[in-house]
């Protein structure tokens, strides 16, 4: 096990490496600089622009700040804000957990839902059912996220007023920020209504990027389990006269799920990607947003510690899934 | 629909029923503050949250007007030769007191002298507080060049020379960025080794203080009792961040919030038709235009650019593309500005006539690039349509167009080159409500050159010298002749083709009473009241 685990950790140097240098490049390679935005339709000499391109640092040759910024990681310094000014990594983390407890609900939803949808699917093959949900999971997949948000805010929030409109919770309740989880902060704040309300908020965000990790959830577990379900020993299961549900939910499903965790793991950078259009819809103050910010603004610091510290989070998400994919799947571990 | 709306709903109820009748204004604004020190943005969102809830400046704006009235100078003086300005401070004018700050001393001149110099001097301790900051306010409207000097004559005057006279100097430093902080606050702070909590821990003179940020979602604040005007009717102000305009209205509309800004064009009618809802609107301080580069052929012929403004259907292009948010623009300043000149005669939509002119300049079969931005900002909602108008409306006259665009950033830098190709469209929104903030900024001969503000390139020597004289002439009666006369030298010379001023809107629950539209665009709550 432990072999594996260095396995791992070792293909991890490489792809962070080039992670920094493509977080690096990106921002730089979109036209336009921040002095220039920061200038407007003012317009800015060229010897004002060439002293705060000095004072910031960009005059530098592209590999010294390169090397600077891959320094300063070392130090854990993360580079400062040039819109707040304040450090890109404490910036980070306090939205991140909003961000976190948003794809985490999304993601649980997602499984939840996806699985059983897939399974059912795959058993009744050919079915009304199969081909209403499998359709059902290609419209999910194809929707634009913007839309569908709106869409849902409209007809829930806006016609059946069932659900806010946006934001984490009622403006009504205020405590100090704790934990960054809004539905553990309000449990822990005591105010009567604020856990509720801050479930009822995220509902719809939830929703609406749970659905593209649900649709794929969905597809790969139906194809999972149609395979497994052809398997030898599933016929020699049934033919000994097993339940249904015993051939089913036991020995197809622990094998059928193999590949479903993997398409869960792989989800959570799905998840991250969406979570960029869906926190600008509803307001939801994580990270998603602050990136849309930081790069319109080519807040460079921002923009390249955000990608580093995001693509960290998906290579960490991604290591746990392959361990728990080799204690699910031992011949994988041994090999 | 009606439980959970109920609830909705009723949530600004519970809070204005909260506590001892607590009054709480929620306010959706657009976006999230940069910052809470004025003097280092320039972003209206962040000078919103900052420099109009917070602080007060020497003098500022009467809200709803542009005149510039007395503040936390109770009066002033203007030496003869315009090279001296004397401020009396107002005595007793308190700073807030939070959690995290308690003043021992009323207002006095040391804070004014310290708000001014830690911007002006690189030496300052507190001019670089936040790594790599900058005062691109203060740079821009020319202080470290105006301001010769700030002296304290005692604890409640003081002197500002300058170096030459500038008439719009009052209006400039009734901005923003000029708000005053506190000293003794700096002080307590720089001991600590603290001094990022001036930007994060505000404490200011305004009408509200500052209570807490939870970045990207909400700030709080809370009126300020000792407040020198006197206390706000409204207890707490909140700022829920919603940068999406479509859900900004689904708030509103669903009672989370009472008052939004920057509705989508597309909305307003239905906002209109809402009974719990009053739609504010009035005149943008602003122009959108279509500049030529008058330094190239042929171009720097003003009979080719009045022939192409006479090819121009402007009338046609704003009911397009405004959709009955905006007016016809005649000169590069707003109607709404003093000393706007209402007598000044369009150029007529003649294509004909602009035909005629063309083939007589030796300009037909002109082939010319029109630049559109690629962003909507408040004055252009959208000038790539304009761009396809304007294609249109040349072809007529034999005029070919090719519409080109680059990324913003690029656009603003590339559009300043003195040996452009083509004409631009773009825009401004005035700062400080002085017509030299327009004229001067972005037609005057200072602004030439790469990186300038004149896209024309247009230096013309009797308009640059009527903007200079009504610059060192301080009576505004005469200031005003002279801006007059310097519209009927642009309008004889079409640099630009003046496209459009925009119509500002702003939707709120008709609960809240006492809200004044500033034409400057910001947004302040001072005097606002929710109806029981």
């Amino acid at each position: 096990m432990i072999r594996f685990l260095v396995g791992k950790l070792a293909y991890l140097i490489p792809t962070f490496i080039g992670i920094t240098v493509v977080a690096f490049s990106f921002v730089r390679l979109l036209p336009g600089d921040p002095v220039l935005l920061m200038a407007g339709e003012r317009g800015i000499t060229p010897e004002r622009h060439a002293q705060l391109t000095a004072q910031l640092g960009y005059d530098r040759p592209v590999v010294v700040q390169y090397l600077d910024f891959v320094m300063g990681l070392f130090q854990g310094d993360f580079g400062t804000s040039l819109a707040t000014r304040r450090p890109v990594l404490g910036e980070f983390f306090a939205l991140f957990p909003a961000t976190v407890e948003l794809g985490l609900c999304a993601v649980i939803l997602a499984t939840i839902i996806g699985i059983p949808l897939g399974v059912f699917a795959a058993i009744k093959r050919g079915s009304v059912f199969d081909q209403v949900s499998m359709g059902a999971a290609l419209v999910g997949y194809s929707m634009p996220i913007f839309w569908w948000g709106l869409l849902l805010i409209i007809f829930f929030s806006g016609m059946l007023g069932w659900t806010p409109v946006s934001g984490r919770i009622d403006l009504l309740y205020f405590f100090p920020n704790g934990t960054g989880f809004m539905l553990i902060d309000s449990l822990m704040s005591g105010q009567s209504g604020a856990f509720t309300s801050a479930l009822r908020h995220l509902i719809l965000p939830s929703v609406v990027l749970a659905t593209i990790p649900m649709a794929v959830i969905a597809r790969q577990s139906r194809s999972a389990m149609l395979e497994v379900l052809s398997e030898d020993y599933v016929r020699t299961a049934r033919a000994k006269g097993m339940s249904p549900f015993r051939v089913v939910g036991i020995h197809a499903l622990r094998n059928a799920l193999i590949p479903v965790i993997t398409t869960i793991g792989l989800q959570i950078g799905v998840v991250m990607a969406g979570a960029i259009l869906t926190e600008t819809i509803f307001s939801w103050p994580g990270i998603g947003k602050w990136m849309i910010d930081s790069i319109s603004r080519r807040d460079y610091p921002s923009v390249q510690g955000g990608l580093l510290l995001m693509a960290g989070v998906v290579m960490i998400v991604n290591l746990l899934v392959d361990l728990l994919y080799g204690v699910i799947n031992p011949r994988i571990r041994h090999s | 629909m009606k439980f959970a709306h109920l609830l909705a709903a009723s949530t600004l109820a519970v809070m204005a029923a909260a506590g001892a009748h607590a009054k709480t204004l929620v306010y959706c604004s657009e976006g999230s503050p940069e910052g809470f020190d004025a003097a280092p943005y320039t972003a209206g969102t962040t000078l919103d949250a900052s420099g109009k809830a917070l602080y007060n400046r020497l003098v500022e704006f009467d809200l709803g007007t542009t005149n510039v009235i007395p503040s936390l100078a109770e009066s002033f003086e203007v030496s003869e030769d315009g090279l001296e300005y004397t401020f009396k401070l107002r005595p007793g004018v308190k700073f807030h007191t939070t959690d995290y700050f308690t003043p021992t001393r009323d207002l006095n001149a040391d804070d004014v002298i310290f708000s001014f110099l830690r911007q002006a001097s690189a030496d300052h301790p507190w001019n670089q507080y936040l790594p790599g900051i900058s005062y691109e306010y203060y740079n821009g409207m020319e202080m470290p060049t105006l301001i010769k000097d700030i002296e304290k004559v005692d604890d409640l005057t003081v002197k500002f020379v300058l170096n030459r006279p500038e008439a719009p100097f009052l209006a400039n430093i009734a901005m923003s960025f000029a708000s005053i902080v506190s000293k003794e606050y700096a002080d307590q702070l720089e001991a600590s080794g603290n001094m990022a909590a001036l930007n994060s821990a505000p404490i200011g003179t305004g009408p509200f203080k500052f209570v807490a940020y939870q970045p990207d979602a909400v700030i709080r604040y809370a009126a300020h009792d000792d407040y020198w005007k006197g206390r706000e009717k409204i207890d707490d102000l909140v700022f829920a961040i919603t940068p999406d305009p479509a859900v900004r209205r689904q708030r509103l509309e669903a009672g989370e919030c009472h008052i939004m800004p920057y509705p989508a064009p597309a909305d307003i009618e239905a906002l209109k038709g809402n009974d719990s809802l009053e739609v504010m609107e009035q005149p943008g301080l602003n122009v959108a235009y279509l500049a030529y580069n008058t330094t190239v052929a042929p171009f720097d012929n003003a009979e080719v650019r009045r022939a192409l403004n006479m090819a121009m259907n402007k009338q046609a292009i704003v009911d397009a593309v405004f959709q009955g948010t905006g007016t016809v623009a005649k000169n590069p300043i707003p109607p709404t500005m003093w000393s706007y000149n209402d007598a000044v005669e369009d150029t007529p939509y003649d294509p004909e006539g602009a035909k005629a002119i063309l083939a007589e300049q030796g300009a037909e079969g002109l082939t010319m690039e029109v630049w559109a931005m690629p962003v909507q900002r408040p004055y252009m909602p959208n000038a790539r349509r304009v761009a396809e108008m304007i294609q249109s409306d040349f072809a007529a006259v034999g005029v070919n167009v090719n519409i080109v665009s680059y990324e913003w950033g690029e656009y603003l830098a590339k559009s300043t080159e003195p040996n452009r190709e083509g004409a631009v469209i773009l825009g401004w929104t005035g700062d400080n409500g002085d017509p030299d903030n327009f004229l001067a900024v972005l037609l005057g001969c200072a602004a030439t050159g790469d990186g300038g503000a004149n896209r024309a390139q247009w230096c013309n020597k009797e308009f640059d010298d009527l903007l200079q004289q009504a610059k060192v002439t301080s009576d505004q009666a005469e200031r005003t002749k002279l801006y007059e006369e310097a519209q009927v030298v642009f309008k004889r010379e079409n640099p630009w083709a003046t496209l459009a001023h925009s119509t500002v809107f702003m939707p709120m629950s008709s609960k809240v009473t006492g809200y004044i539209m500033d034409p400057l665009g910001t947004h302040n709550f001072t005097g606002v009241d929710i109806a029981e």
